[in-house]
This record gives C-alpha cells, structure tokens and sequence, in this order.
C-alpha cells in the first residue's frame, strides 16, 4: 500500500478534491516503506522495518486555513478528513501570510529519483552490510559499530486550482565507525546515494578500518591557523552551513546575507571566485524532485555564481510584498570541483592538517556565519608533502565564509555526507589556508 | 522517532537554529481530543493479548507500551499567529526476548488480530537476531508491581486552557518586546502530554500521565547604522509541570542585574527585559580574550551540566553502544572502579534523579517497568555511578535497574536515556552576591546559548544570553562576544563556589537527541549559581570583507 503510482495518488486526490465545500483546498499524500540496522561491539543491536502512508488536507476560508490528516482511504475517511479540515478552518485566527494554492505548473518529466534495486533492499541485504563491517574488523582488534536505513517514497499533491505533482524516491544511508580495541584509533567513513548499486559497505569499511589504525597514538599539535585538507565529507560539515540563503531573514537585517544599511548581498561577491554552487534536479549523481514542498517547479539555479550570491530563496509570501518572483528552496546542492585528489593536495603542503570530517558543529556568531565545532576519527599532520603522523583532535572556530575566501585548491566532487545529516550533494574535497583551530581535544 | 513522523514547524527566523530540529511528532488532531484518554479496562485487554500471543510463540519475557502522545505547538510573531498545531500519536510497541536477544515491533493498529501478530513479528525478530548473538541478554530481576497508575502533580492541564488565551499571551509577549526596542520577536508555547500504559510479564501494569511544558522567545534587535544585529532568548525552561508555570507569583522571582525566575515564570516581564537588553547588548564592550572566573546562573549552567556530566556517564555511551553516532565516553569503567577518579572539586555533588517534581524527567515508573528513584553519579568530586537501565545493570555489580528507560513514541524501541542529573547546592550559607563579591576579574553569565563537545565529552564551548564583566568583587556592565572553552575534568576541578539551596533552580532540554534511528527526549539539570575560576574566555567577533 504505501507506494502508490502516480495514477492511484491522482484518483484518490481527485475524490478528496470533489468533497471540498471551503473556498479551496489543498491535499498531499505521501507514503513510505523503510527498514534499518544497526550495530556496535561487533554485534548486531537492532534492526527493523515500518511501512506509513498518510493523507494531509488543508482547506481554507480566506485567509483562514485548518489542517487535518488520516490513514484510511475508504469514501467515508475521505470525506471525515475534508470536513474536519474545514471544521478546523472556521475556528483558526486569521493568518496574513496565508498564501493561496498554486494553479497548475510544469514540471519538465519523470525526476530520476527513483533506483529500482534500492527498492528492493532485503533484510538480508542489511545484515550482510552489518557483517561487511563486523567481519573484517573482528580479524583485526578493532571494534565496528554502524547504522544502515533505506527508504522508498512517494509524494503527490493536489490542489482546487488544478495543480497536480508526484514524485517517488528511493535512498540509502550507511554510516560506519571503526574503533581499536585498545581505543586509542577512530575511524569512519559514510556513503548515501539514492541508488544502492552506486555503494559499497564493505569498502566503506575497509576506509574506516584502515583509518582506525594509522590515527593510533596521536601526538598533540599546538592549535593556531593551519593549512587545512578537508575530506569531502568535512568539506560538507561546512559549506553546507552557508547555504540557508532565505531572503527575508535576510531583508530584515538579520542574516549574514544582510546588507549593511538595508537590503540583501545579491549580487555581492562573499568568497573566492572560483567557488560555484547550484542546485539542479535533473541532475544525474544527485537528482531531486523536480517540485518543491508548496508545488513550485523546481529548475537547474546558480546560488554562488564565481563567488558572487546569485539568487536568495524568496518563499511566496515574501516575494508577493518585494515584488519579485518566489524562488524555492533546491533540493539538492551542487559544489563544482576540480582535479586534485586529496593525495595531490598532501603532495603541495608544506606544513598543514588533513581532517577526515567534524563533529558537534554549532552557530556562535549567526552574524559571520561563525561556527564551532570539533575534528573526529582520524587528524593527520602534513610535512612536506607527507602524511607526517596522527595527531589529537582539535576545536575549531570558523566561518565557512572566512574558509572560502581562504581556498587554495578544490578537489575532486563527492556525494556529500556529513556528521548530522547527509544532504543531497555534491561537494568537492578541498585545501583551505589559515583555517582557525582554537583548542585540543582528548577524544578518540 | 523517524524522519517522515516529524512536522518541521516553520517561520522562525535565524533564532530558531538554536533549538535543534523543533519535531514534533503525530498526526493533527482537532484541539479537544487533546482532552480525552484511552479506557484503562481496554488497554489492560490490548496488553494481555499482546503477552500471551509473544509467551505462545516463545517469548521468554515481554512488555508493552500503548502510548498517547499529545502535543499542541501554538506559534506566533511579531503580531501574528503562524501557525497552530495539534497532534497525538497512538499505538503500541512490543518488547521480547527470545532465544536470549531482544526483538520489537509496533503497530498502529490495535485489534486482537493485529496485535497478536505484531507480537509474533517481535518474537520472530529476536529470534532471528539470536543468529549474530555474541551473549544473551542478562535483565536485572524486576518484581511485578500488579495494576498502578501514576500522574504528574500539575495544578493547571494546559491543554484545558483555551487557544485564544494562548494566541493572546504570546501577541502580548512580543508587543512587550517590540516596545522595550525589539525589532523583530518569535514565540511559541510547547505543551505535551504523554499518556502511557506498560505492562509485562512480570506482572505490572502501570498507567501514567505525563505533562510537560515549554514558553519560549526569541528576540532579535538591529543596529541600523552599523548593520550589526543582537539575540536574546527568553530565560524560560521546559519543565514537567502543567500550565500554572506561567503564572508567577512574587517570590518566583529573583530580583538582581536582570530578573531570574525559580519554578513559576513572567513571560511578559521577560520579554520586556530581554526588548531592552537587546539594545544594551549592542552597545555592550567585546569581552577581552583572556582567563576569567566565571559565575555561572543556573539558566546558563544546566547545560554545561548536561553536556559534561549527564552524557559521559551513560553507559551505552561508556559500553560503545553510541560508537558511530553520539560518540562514547571519557569516564570509562576503570575509573569508576577505581573509586579515585577526580571528576571534580570536593564541592561537586552530582545526582540523578527521576523523582523531581516539576522536572522533564520525573515519571513513577521507567518504560520497562522500574520504580524510579535517586542517586549519586558524582560524590565529593569522584565518580561513583553511571546511568543503567535493566540489561545493563549487572555491568555494575547491582541487582536492580536504575529506571533509566525511556522510548519517545509507542513505535520506538526503549533504550537507556539520561534521567535528571543535577549538582547539589553548596551546604554552606551563600548568596550570589557573596560569589561575585569574591571575585577579582570575572564574568556572570546567564541564560544558555551556543554549545559544543567531542565524542568523549572532554572539551567544550559554551556562549549565553546575558554577560556582565564582574571588577574586584562588582558587576561594572554588560559584555558581548562571549564563549569559554575549557576541559570537563579542568572544569569541575575549578568549581569552587556553588550557592545554598535557596539559590537552586531547574533548566533542561525539551529535544536531546541519541540514538540512530534518533529519539528525542526530555530532561532538566538543577543547580545554584557556581564559581569557576581560571576559565579560558574567548572573543567570538570576527570580520568578514
């Protein structure tokens, strides 16, 4: 029941139309099937799967609207859900940002978010992926503890002004960390991607296995401004934080986007010129839906065009009073990378820091963007050239803004994931000089 | 809790990045369901079905939870009303062991039929997780407690008050604040019922009846010649109590360099203070980087609290069962067995406690069924105990769990959480202005803000809300671009002055993540106002461009 074709979503989207007696309504139904494990001491904890399909409705009378929900989809729970959402709408205050539904919209074909084989994840699938981990690490005196989730979805919404968008996807998150028995190593390493074929667990954690050994016995490093090489996935940790780019935060004069004296820094440029982000749904290592969340078509959109803000999110409230057309949060973030690999940036270091990825990242200063946070599973020391020897973890305080300006050299594009979350990305690994690291730390 | 459950609540503006996620979960309900609950003859039915089907299919114990899940979310700012939100979350998760390994499954779906095979799924999980068993699950022994029912001591069920009076209270918070100089200001009401049912094969059933609240602000001002903007969140805390936590009354207050609330708060008063201090703030000197002897508020302390002592002493995280996503812990087994490890000063008392009234973590009974209770984690500065929950409490030589399990919703599987941590008061009679009368260079922080620790919880970075620079024994004014880095061991080593009781008072965190898939969970850190001296201050200015 809970993937639903775009033609079973239309029909039944159709009937909770028709019941709407309100001055319009708007109805998303969503469905997903999932499953999961996990595992630490080299032994599996818990694992399990769930499967939910919901129906939300919102009607409203002017600028009055009242939501309500339901996971049945005979004609009667149709018809209770509309009414109680109109039930809901007479009693609720007035909202004057309430904007109405969206008439019709193009949304240029079938998204590529969909991978069969992801669809087809087995229990049995994720226990190997368990054991890809357990297996190897138990031969060598290290401990594995892990986290496996694969979903399959569908999202569909109509509206009484005629718009109708689906859209299924499919993904998989793997997450590893590597520890020496004798705790004195950390590794890890991550891998998502919306097809499963595209990922690898037992590399993932041959990568972990081998990081947890060569960061035994780290020397401490007196803290100060380094060269840095940022992993991919560290790389991500922090440019992701620059990225909540909403226009009216930042017309209030309350973002880093906000102008002194009034208005916004579009068209300002913030960082190095040789940095270009965009978002594109149609793009093909990382594709998103093709609509946004409020049924807006999403389209290929330069946010960073050579280091200059290329456009800001106007949600539709906002860009009905400056004017302008709204513009939709992406669904997908795309870093444009170079060459080097994170070996050729070794190779033109002098004296630096190779950081595997950060931890525990909170805004300081929401001003600069000032950030602080720590290095986790692996920190190495950079001579000549050299991978010299592990050393401690440090504490960093710094802005991906200040990181940006400071770029020396991109390196090659990944599939982003980072310590809270994976955004749907692409980021280059990347050499940054003068990055902040503020104290140490005696975590492993 | 599962990503596709949480509705993102939304329109908050930068501030609310300092509330992490914001989930709530559950499916929107009209406003006077909020007031009904489940029949207590009906759920005792549902859970035997369910222990009989698990014990017919081999189950050698199991328990389950029907839980209720309440919450209503209302949202406003400046003079209008984003958003009002109602939802309950309702069903049952079931709990094994077979084979000696653990297995669960939960459904939504509550006839004998399906409650039945859920708790075949479960028995057949555990079964077939039995293959990777490394050792088979040891429960600490739990008698039965028979039928009992437990109900949090509220005067005022908050979702008895109306919504209007709600709207009209937060529309009056923010027009307080506008008018003492804010620019912009978010406010929301969290409230939270959790109606839950336990029952095992033991032979408890235990019904309970938890409500918890949380008003909270964010206030933001502008400098307009400078572009330069300033924050100050309210100096509210959740807390276990029902809507009568809004209503101060005079000695709920403490009266200093800016009003500090004990048990009861003035929502309106704060917002008209937090208004202004936004302006001081922008005005304030940028704090000189240096060594300073910090005084910490409790509204500032319980966080440093909960990050340096509460998370080390889990022991999931000290086993390594949060290896690959929390992290795991710097008070290892051997130095608690060691019975001399020096967590800190000879003032530092830490307890845990889940009896509190009026704390986020005060229930009669854990979610598997424990009688809850108190103890010492931390006694004059060494370290004594941990946080266990039954499958755990052999690991320390005791023979009963400490009732430390908690799951967020019917569909989660319970695991250890932390329970209320707290540091005692001192024993000696001490105001705060007897701290700060000590004091030669230092800094008075009030109010929690940024936050960072590693993996192991050994260093840290704490910002705030409000900061006075303290000269030769006086407050001289007010600072910004503040945080302090330090040590967790160094830290509590430096602790050398905590007020008396009359000073102690509750803060705590609506939203603390653990766990993959992650649960959310809610706790509270008491504490008296306490010195620190020689803490590592840092200047968090920086310009860009």
């Amino acid at each position: 029941m809970a993937i639903l074709s775009k033609d079973e979503a239309q029909q039944i989207l159709k009937k909770v139309i028709g019941f709407s007696k309100a001055d319009g309504i708007q109805a998303n139904l969503n469905g997903n099937d999932g499953g999961n494990i996990r595992y630490a001491r080299n032994s599996v904890s818990t694992s399990g799967e769930d499967s939910n399909v919901g129906l939300g409705v919102q009607s409203y009378y002017g600028k009055k609207s009242g939501t309500a929900t339901i996971n049945e989809f005979d004609d009667a729970s149709l018809e209770k859900v509309v009414k109680r959402s109109e039930e809901l709408a007479q009693l609720a205050p007035e909202n004057p940002e309430f904007m109405e539904p969206l008439g019709p919209q193009t949304y240029g074909g079938e998204s590529k978010t969909w991978s069969e084989q992801t669809a087809k994840i087995t229990p049995e699938y994720r226990a190997q992926a368990a054991a890809n981990s357990i297996g190897p690490a138990s031969k060598k005196e290290v401990t594995a503890a892990g986290f496996l989730e694969d979903n399959r979805g569908f999202n569909a919404m109509m509206n009484s002004k005629g718009l109708f968008a689906y859209n299924k996807a499919t993904g998989v998150d793997f997450t590893v960390t590597m520890r020496t028995n004798d705790g004195t190593g950390s590794g890890w390493a991550a891998r998502t991607n919306n097809d499963v074929s595209k990922i690898n667990t037992a590399d993932a954690s041959a990568v972990a296995i081998e990081k947890a050994l060569s960061s035994r016995n780290a020397k401490a490093l007196e803290p100060g401004k380094y060269t840095v090489v940022l992993e991919a996935a560290a790389a991500a940790d922090l440019v992701r934080l620059m990225l909540n780019m909403n226009a009216r935060q930042a017309d209030e004069g309350r973002s880093f986007y906000s102008k002194k004296g009034g208005g916004t820094k579009l068209g300002e440029k913030i960082v190095d010129e040789r940095v270009n982000i965009y978002t594109d749904p149609w793009h093909d290592e990382v594709p998103s839906s093709p609509w946004a969340g409020d049924g807006q078509a999403r389209k290929r959109m330069d946010l960073i065009k050579n280091g200059v803000v290329s456009n800001l999110f106007y949600d539709r409230y906002w860009a009905s009073q400056k004017n302008v057309a709204p513009v939709p949060f992406g669904g997908n973030t795309i870093m444009q990378g170079g060459t080097a690999s994170i070996e050729d940036m070794i190779k033109d270091t002098k004296r630096g820091v190779l950081v595997t990825r950060f931890w525990y990242i909170r805004p300081v200063d929401p001003q600069t963007l000032l950030y602080t946070g720590l290095t986790r599973d692996s920190t190495f020391y950079i001579e000549n050239g050299k991978i010299k020897h592990p050393i401690k973890n440090f504490r960093f305080n710094e802005s991906p803004i200040i990181m940006l300006n400071n770029l020396e050299t991109l390196g090659k594009q990944e599939r982003a994931v980072t310590s809270e979350g994976n955004p749907n990305g692409l980021i280059p690994s990347m050499k940054i000089r003068d990055f902040t690291f503020s104290s140490l730390s005696d975590a492993i | 809790m599962k990503r596709r459950d949480f509705i993102y609540l939304t329109g908050m503006g930068t501030a609310a990045t300092l509330i992490p996620g914001i989930p709530v979960v559950g499916r929107p309900i009209d406003p006077m369901q909020l007031l009904e609950s489940i029949d207590l003859a009906l759920k005792k039915r549902m859970a035997d079905v369910a222990l009989n089907a698990a014990r017919s299919k081999g189950a050698t114990y199991t328990d389950v939870r029907i839980g209720r899940y309440l919450n209503q979310f209302v949202i406003t700012r400046e003079d209008k009303v984003q958003n009002i939100v109602n939802t309950e979350s309702y069903g049952m998760g079931i709990r094994v062991i077979a084979n000696g390994s653990w297995g669960f499954a939960a459904t939504d779906k509550l006839d004998n039929d399906n409650i039945a095979k859920t708790a075949e799924l479960a028995v057949s999980i555990a079964k077939e997780n039995s293959r990777l068993l490394t050792e088979p699950v040891q429960l600490a022994p739990q008698k039965g407690h028979g039928e009992v029912s437990w109900k949090a001591p509220i005067e005022k069920n908050a979702f008895e008050v109306p919504i209007k009076e709600k709207v009209d209270l937060l529309l009056s918070v923010n027009d307080a604040a506008m008018k003492a100089g804010a620019d912009y200001v978010n406010s929301l009401l969290f409230m939270v019922n959790e109606q839950k049912y336990f029952a095992s094969t033991d032979g408890s059933y235990i019904d309970q009846d938890i409500h918890r609240m949380w008003p909270v602000f964010f206030i933001t001002t502008i400098d307009k010649a400078t572009g330069k903007f300033e924050t100050r969140n309210s100096l509210s805390a959740p807390v276990g109590m029902g809507y009568e936590y809004l209503n101060a009354r005079p000695q709920d207050k403490i009266q200093g360099v800016t009003t500090l609330y004990r048990g009861r708060y003035d929502m309106l008063e704060d917002a008209k203070a937090g208004g202004a201090q936004t302006k001081e703030k922008l005005k304030a000197k940028s704090v000189e980087a240096g060594k300073y002897d910090l005084i910490l508020d409790p509204s500032h302390l319980w966080l440093t609290i909960h990050e340096s002592t509460g998370h080390p002493s889990e022991l999931d995280r000290v086993l390594g069962y949060e290896a690959n996503f929390a992290g795991t812990s710097f008070l290892t087994l051997d130095k608690w067995k060691s019975k001399n490890f020096n967590y800190g000063s000879k003032l530092v008392n830490i307890v845990a406690d889940k009896t509190q009234v009026g704390s986020l973590g005060a229930v009669g009974y854990d979610d598997e069924g424990v009688k809850c209770g108190r103890w010492d984690i931390i006694k004059d500065g060494i370290l004594v105990n941990y946080q266990a929950i039954r499958d755990q409490a052999h690991i320390l030589g005791l023979n009963a769990s400490q009732g430390c399990c908690y799951a967020d919703n019917w569909s989660s599987v319970q695991f250890q959480r932390m329970p209320n941590i707290s540091l005692q008061p001192g024993k000696e009679k001490k105001s705060v202005d007897d701290l700060i009368k000590g004091v030669e260079k230092g800094i008075y922080i009030v109010g929690d803000g940024s936050f960072s620790i590693d993996q192991q919880r050994y260093n840290f970075q704490f910002g705030g809300q409000l900061f006075y620079e303290i000269k030769n024994g006086k407050i001289t004014g007010m600072l910004r671009d503040v945080a302090y880095q330090s040590n967790t061991q160094e830290f509590w080593n430096s602790c050398v002055g905590i007020a008396d009781e009359s000073d102690y008072r509750l803060g705590g965190s609506f939203f603390d993540g653990k766990g993959q898939p992650s649960q959310s969970s809610a706790v509270s850190h008491g504490s008296s106002t306490a010195r620190f001296n020689g803490v590592n201050v840092i200047n968090t200015s920086r310009k860009i461009g």
